[in-house]
């Protein structure tokens, strides 16, 4: 068996692998909270809840109505979004003119009431998602086997990465929003109808942590915590990418999921803390974040 | 962060003399009424940790998400001091106190090079890192915890194995402390800690150092929510991962934000309050055909926290207060 400083390659290309499909969900994780914040102003805590929501509305798809992972895909997202869009309307929509804070506090205390009754509706311990059919099986690499499923997450994750980058960045649509977060007031003097625009992003954003769920159903456990250590790692991702930059966003989320692979590697005792060790020093050498402006 | 507090929320110096003292006294026949000890004790080491958590929000404006690692650390330091090293109890919190103090600095220059939302999420993180970090140290015995913690004899002769020997005690700990908080808030460094929450720049502009000002709150709310963990270790003769998990750190700002951000006595009602409903929930509350169990106290939690936020943003203390200065017209 061939080896890499003394750790066979087999291994070492697992790990980067496992690394990368983290790094997937970090990385459209964070894109949505970074989209959120950049509008509202406001970080969403309920960001894990939501994703864990997408996670479990595939599971009950399949489970209770037959219904497979392609149409999850789509329909779950669009619950997801939809419930954001009634969460944005009849709460958060009444703290805009308060300290941001306490759109944290409203967003924490809704991510405990649906983790909570996520909990004792179906337990803590995990619910199987079996894989649909035509992702069983593996590519021979030569090197390693890359299971097609985990292939798939990560092109998808960047199709979806890129394209929400394109039309923020690259489109009138974005451009508008782009604008409304520079300033909201002047946007509506030209017309454009920026509180609706608000619930739509936020629909929008909180719509991509679901299908981050659906994308890790068949990966990990689908259970009610999946969530919530999840989104706690991704702040810290936030905390070191800086939220001022999609692009910037993809690429640290992505980049920290190989690095915690990697560590799984080298040095295991450390990989679930070696991301909070980055935002250390991060935030000692440069305290804005890698891509982030200070504001 | 621009709490909706009114002048009325930080009493005069009449009102807070008296109103302390009628907490000592109800905590000093609270026994004698068959009031339970233990509840008492228990609510008290809360309220003491919600207490040192309102100094660095109520009246410096910083929202720390990640306060669990100070009351788990010095739990922790302590259990461990009293049970392998075989300290006195007075000198196990100690140790355990000036553990988290220590842990305050370092994490409090961390937080302050960023403000406001980063600030919460950069406090959370480095709680959920000492997490990771406890669960897996062997001193921690990871899920058993630290557990038969000695209780031991305060110096020297007073028996804490003694139920309400105990319980005095931590009354007294627990008025010092209050007193003591009370104190930092109405000196002129609580002062300017209060200019910087409303308007940072100005008080730069006015030659105050702010980051130093920030710096020393949040030493200042480490120490002392690890006094609140050392005395419950104590109490409870145990150290365990609950007392340094997130949910601990969402429980504190509950418990302020429920009794009144930036208020004296708030933070006191509220951990009462939440101690309270927890304690029933744990015998199950039946409301007509529904029994809620300990397993619904996530769900409370988050309830308390949203409506709290959308309708009741003063806390119990803060709403009393502008009522009475209403009242008053």
């Amino acid at each position: 068996m061939t080896e890499i400083f003394g750790i066979p390659t087999q291994a070492l290309f697992g790990q980067l692998l496992i690394g990368l499909i983290n790094g997937a969900f970090y990385a459209m994780l964070s894109l949505g909270l970074a989209v959120i914040f950049g509008l509202l102003n406001i970080i969403n805590f309920t960001h894990g809840a939501q994703y864990m929501m997408g996670a479990f509305l595939a599971w009950f798809l399949l489970e209770r109505a037959g219904i497979g992972y392609w149409w999850a895909l789509l329909i779950a997202p669009v619950v997801v979004g939809v419930t954001g869009i009634v969460i944005e309307r009849t709460m958060l929509a009444r703290l805009y003119k308060l300290d941001h804070l306490y759109g944290l506090l409203l967003t924490f205390g809704l991510a405990l009431i649906i983790q909570g009754v996520f909990t004792n509706a179906y337990g803590s311990s995990g619910q199987p998602y079996r894989l649909p059919q035509e992702f069983t099986g593996a590519y021979n690499l030569g090197f390693m086997f890359l299971p097609k499923y985990r292939a798939w997450v990560i092109v998808l994750s960047l199709i979806v990465c890129l394209s929400t980058w394109f039309v923020i960045e690259r489109t009138k649509l974005g451009a508008y929003l782009r604008a409304a977060t520079e300033n909201p007031a002047l946007v509506q003097a030209f017309g454009i109808n920026v509180p609706r625009m608000i619930t739509l992003t936020y629909g929008f954003g909180v719509g991509l942590a679901g299908l981050a769920g659906v994308m890790a159903a068949p990966i990990y456990q689908v259970s009610p915590q999946m969530g919530a250590n999840l989104i706690i790692v991704v702040f810290a991702v936030v905390v070191i990418g800086g939220m001022g930059s999609i692009l910037g966003a993809i690429l640290t989320g992505f980049g920290l999921g190989v690095v915690e692979g990697l560590t799984k590697v080298f040095y295991p005792e450390a990989s679930n803390t070696v991301i909070f060790v980055i935002m250390v020093i991060v935030l000692l050498v440069k305290p804005a974040g890698l891509f982030g402006r200070e504001r | 962060m621009a709490t909706p507090a009114s002048p009325a929320t930080v009493p005069s110096r009449r009102t807070f003399v008296v109103a302390t003292l009628a907490l000592a006294a109800l905590l000093g026949v609270a026994p004698l009424l068959g009031i339970y000890p233990i509840f008492v004790m228990k609510a008290l080491c809360f309220a003491l940790f919600a207490c040192a958590f309102n100094l660095l929000i109520g009246f410096g404006g910083l929202l720390s998400f990640g306060h669990a690692m100070f009351l788990g650390t010095a739990g922790y330091v302590t259990a461990y001091a009293a049970k392998e090293w075989g300290w006195p109890p007075e000198a196990a919190i100690l140790i355990g106190t000036a553990a988290s103090t220590a842990l305050g600095v370092v994490t409090g220059a961390l937080a302050i090079r960023r403000q406001g939302i980063y600030f919460a999420m950069i406090t959370l993180a480095l709680a959920q890192m000492l997490f990771f970090f406890y669960l897996q140290a062997p001193f921690t015995h990871g899920e058993d915890g630290i557990q038969q913690v000695p209780r031991g004899k305060l110096f020297g002769f007073i028996d804490l194995s003694n139920t309400l020997v105990m319980y005095y005690t931590v009354a007294v700990i627990f008025l010092a402390a209050f007193v003591l908080i009370y104190r930092i808030v109405h000196s002129p460094f609580g002062q300017v800690l209060k200019a910087i929450r409303e308007n940072e720049p100005r008080a730069i502009s006015l030659g105050y150092d702010a980051d130093r000002y920030k710096l020393l709150a949040f030493v200042l709310s480490a120490g002392l929510s690890g006094l609140a963990g050392s005395v419950k270790a104590i109490v409870f003769q145990l150290a365990s991962l609950t007392d340094v998990h997130w949910t601990m750190s969402g429980e504190v700002v509950l418990m302020v934000l429920l009794g009144g951000m930036g208020t004296i006595f708030g933070p006191v009602v509220g951990a009462f309050v939440i101690v309270a409903i927890e304690s029933y929930l744990t015998a199950g509350i039946v409301i007509g055909a529904w029994r809620f169990g300990p397993e619904w106290a996530i769900v409370i939690t988050g309830l308390i926290f949203v409506v709290c936020v959308l309708a009741f943003r003063r806390g119990i203390v803060g709403e009393l207060g502008a009522w009475w200065v209403r009242r008053k017209g």
